[in-house]
């Protein structure tokens, strides 16, 4: 079992999403003291007779004028099973960008509804991203559940809508759980809450500390974006010739027969280096140095892949953007794609279709891609590159948007037709 | 296996994930800018970083030189310990000394005497004079809330500011450290790590950190609930009463305004466990400018501030 889980929230403005996170660092004992006091005194000042534990994630000043969270926040805390690294994403509609964020290294999502309302616009909204994002795994908490008197049949209907929605987007039964808790109270966060009898499952902290993670990319062909090359032509090493990177998927021994892409260079795999020795195997997540038999130009940008599965080479792709921006997208755009440790110029040559997250159905040729809209786009690059499809090899088959004119981030990429990920049949 | 063995082997699966972040990082920074440059105060944190950047460029020498803002209030063991870093690997220090800039005018002392808020001016002059475009910090996001929503990979403005609203998303382990002339990138490899990940990770690599970590024997006087060293400069004031104490120091900043705490920690297994069993964060313990406001650090991180 990984020992550590990276995990984000979502949900809608007042859910109570800062709350839950506090609560589930309180109740970790990863709040100490002063923190608690500084959360107490502010709570006075605002004439309230409990603490607010959402004051314990808000910290920027106008997020707790305001009493809303607008940038993901990462939070820490572990238990004797787990550690967790936590991406608390905020529910404002003009921020939903900062879910991409958060979701794209997550394994889990929480997202948040409030049992008074069940599931709204926004859960479905962040439903789909989280499907387009490949998380695996979704908990929906139905928080507030002490504001509808712990109704087994209010919360049955919300957990079985949300199902219903959860499974238009290809998870299976499996992969979701939902969890009547009040954040407020501490209604089975971390202890088993006595106002449930009805419930029997786990509490959230429980099932963070024990839900399977998808397992690492191990089995996946090896894929090894070279980073740097380090020759320290030192008179201790005057030829050593390694490629640095960490191992985007799959694993690596001395003697695998690799290719060097995109130019497609065969060779032999002499040695996995690391400062504390070399090593048999390396696997996925791990920042190694790779030396070869043969001496090859290989530069930052180049991938290493398995030879005998290597991903494919090109220089047009159709692909999925999460736009970021609120510079909208036309046809015809010129931008940079970010690939690895390769940025190319690219041309976005077709805007083929927009997913609409609310009817889940696909709307075909918009004229434009606008701030939190997701679209599929048929892009060409200046240069060929070798990429995989993100459902197959998600390190490798994602990219950044970048503008060329002033640096900015304007889409999260992602290669292939996700769109059928989103089991929204092409329609009109 | 039995629950401690489980707790060891979840706690180095960590530890191995946050290294292979942190050099990945690093690798990242060496591959698209012309002049990074490393934040070295001689601190645990920043004694970390440095640690990481040898691993991950090893055998080949950090390629980055390192800057250090030297408040001039700084703890001699600090000081030579730095010193000794630098020579042992044959690094290249800029030292911004506070001092020069109060001499010339470009600064003016505060009434209380406290200079952490001064360093921002001489580190923006320093990385302009020197054209530095990636500056590693040893920042944490466990440090401080409006830390907390820091990314990576920070953007800075000409003005050397940092703009909450404006950060760019960050995505995957794809960092994009675009900028235009004159903005520079203030890039964190630790951001993931914990206070207890910091100390874990130094027991295992036997990292060597400045003796003032560990437990000593210190003339202290008590100051807004804080133990201050006796020093030339800052106190005791009058009415203050100077005490020998056996203490150690949780941070390392400006002497004037780093507590120390009262502990007999004098391995890293001891204070490892202090750590552990601590109800203070390291900041709230031992640091006065963090008390200044709700809001202290994000001020100064907005100003320009590590």
């Amino acid at each position: 079992m990984s020992s550590l889980l990276r995990l984000a929230t979502a949900g809608s403005v007042d859910d109570g999403k800062s709350t839950l996170v506090g609560r589930l660092l309180y109740d970790t004992k990863s709040v100490l003291a002063d923190q608690l006091d500084a959360v107490q005194r502010a709570s006075v000042d605002r004439g309230l007779s409990t603490p607010d534990l959402s004051l314990l994630v808000d910290g920027l000043r106008s997020e707790r004028e305001q009493g809303i969270t607008i940038d993901v926040a990462y939070r820490y805390f572990a238990t004797p099973k787990r550690s967790f690294v936590l991406a608390d994403t905020p529910g404002h509609v003009q921020y939903t960008r900062n879910t991409v964020t958060g979701a794209s290294t997550a394994q889990l999502a929480v997202l948040l509804v409030d049992a008074r309302k069940g599931v709204v616009e926004q859960t479905r909204r962040h439903a789909a991203v989280l499907a387009l994002l490949g998380v695996p795994r979704l908990v929906l908490a139905v928080n507030k559940v002490d504001l509808i008197g712990y109704d087994e049949a209010a919360f049955t209907v919300i957990a079985k809508e949300f199902a219903a929605h959860a499974s238009s987007l290809g998870y299976s039964e499996g992969s979701v759980l939902a969890i009547p808790v009040s954040a407020l109270v501490g209604d089975n966060v971390a202890t088993r809450s006595e106002n449930t009898p009805w419930y029997t499952g786990p509490t959230l902290l429980e099932h963070l500390e024990n839900v399977p993670v998808a397992p690492d990319p191990h089995e996946a062909p090896f894929r090894f974006p070279v980073q740097y090359v380090i020759r320290p032509r030192t008179p201790e090493y005057p030829d050593y010739r390694g490629y640095a990177g960490q191992i985007a998927a799959g694993t690596v021994r001395p003697g695998d027969e690799v290719v060097v892409l995109p130019r497609g260079l065969r060779t032999t795999v002499e040695r996995v280096d690391t400062p504390d020795g070399q090593l048999e195997e390396a696997g996925a997540g791990s920042s190694v140095t790779v030396l070869l038999a043969d001496d090859l130009d290989i530069a930052r940008g180049d991938l290493i892949a398995s030879a005998a599965d290597r991903p494919e080479v090109t220089d047009a792709f159709t692909a999925a953007l999460c736009w970021l921006s609120t510079k909208s997208l036309q046809p015809g755009a010129r931008v940079l794609v970010k690939h690895g440790a390769r940025t190319v110029q690219a041309m976005v040559e077709e805007l083929n279709s927009r997913f609409d997250e609310q009817a889940l159905s696909i709307v075909e040729g918009p004229d434009s891609l606008e701030l939190n809209e997701i679209g599929s786009v048929k892009l060409r690059l200046s240069e060929e590159i070798p990429v995989d499809d993100y459902a197959t090899s998600a390190r490798t088959g994602a990219f950044l948007v970048i503008d060329p004119k002033d640096g900015d981030t304007l889409a999260a990429g992602l290669v292939g037709e996700r769109f059928s990920a989103l089991g929204g049949s092409e329609q009109e | 296996m039995t629950t401690l063995e489980a707790a060891t082997d979840a706690a180095r699966d960590n530890l191995i994930a946050l290294e292979s972040e942190a050099v990945h990082i690093f690798r990242e920074v060496a591959g698209e800018f012309d002049r990074p440059v490393i934040l070295f105060s001689g601190g645990k944190d920043s004694t970390l970083l440095l640690h990481l950047a040898i691993k991950a460029f090893w055998p080949a020498p950090v390629p980055f030189p390192l800057l250090h803002v030297d408040t001039g209030h700084n703890f001699e063991e600090v000081i030579d310990f730095r010193d000794r870093v630098v020579e042992k690997y044959g690094l290249r220090l800029v030292v911004a000394h506070v001092q020069d800039w109060i001499d010339d005018g470009r600064l003016v002392e505060r009434p209380d005497g406290t200079r952490n808020p001064l360093q921002t001016q001489p580190l923006l002059d320093t990385i302009a004079e020197h054209k530095f475009d990636a500056v590693f910090g040893g920042g944490r996001r466990d440090e401080e809330r409006a830390r907390a929503k820091e990314r990576i990979f920070s953007l800075r403005n000409a003005f050397g500011q940092w703009d909450p609203r404006r950060q760019r998303p960050e995505l995957w382990n794809l960092y994009n450290g675009r900028h235009r002339p004159g903005e520079h990138v203030r890039v964190f490899p630790l951001s993931n790590w914990t206070e207890a990940d910091v100390w874990n990770y130094i027991a295992r690599e036997g990292v060597d950190l400045p003796s003032i970590y560990y437990a000593h024997k210190r003339k202290v006087y008590r100051r807004d609930g804080m133990w201050l060293t006796e020093g030339p400069w800052g106190g005791p004031r009058e009415g203050e009463k100077v005490e020998e104490l056996t203490v150690r120091y949780r941070t390392v900043g400006d002497g004037s305004c780093t507590g120390a705490v009262e502990s007999t920690a004098s391995t890293v297994e001891d204070v490892i466990a202090e750590v552990q069993a601590s109800r203070l964060t390291e900041r709230g313990a031992t640091r006065a400018d963090d008390r200044l406001s709700e809001a202290a650090m994000e001020d100064r991180k907005r100003e320009g501030y590590f």
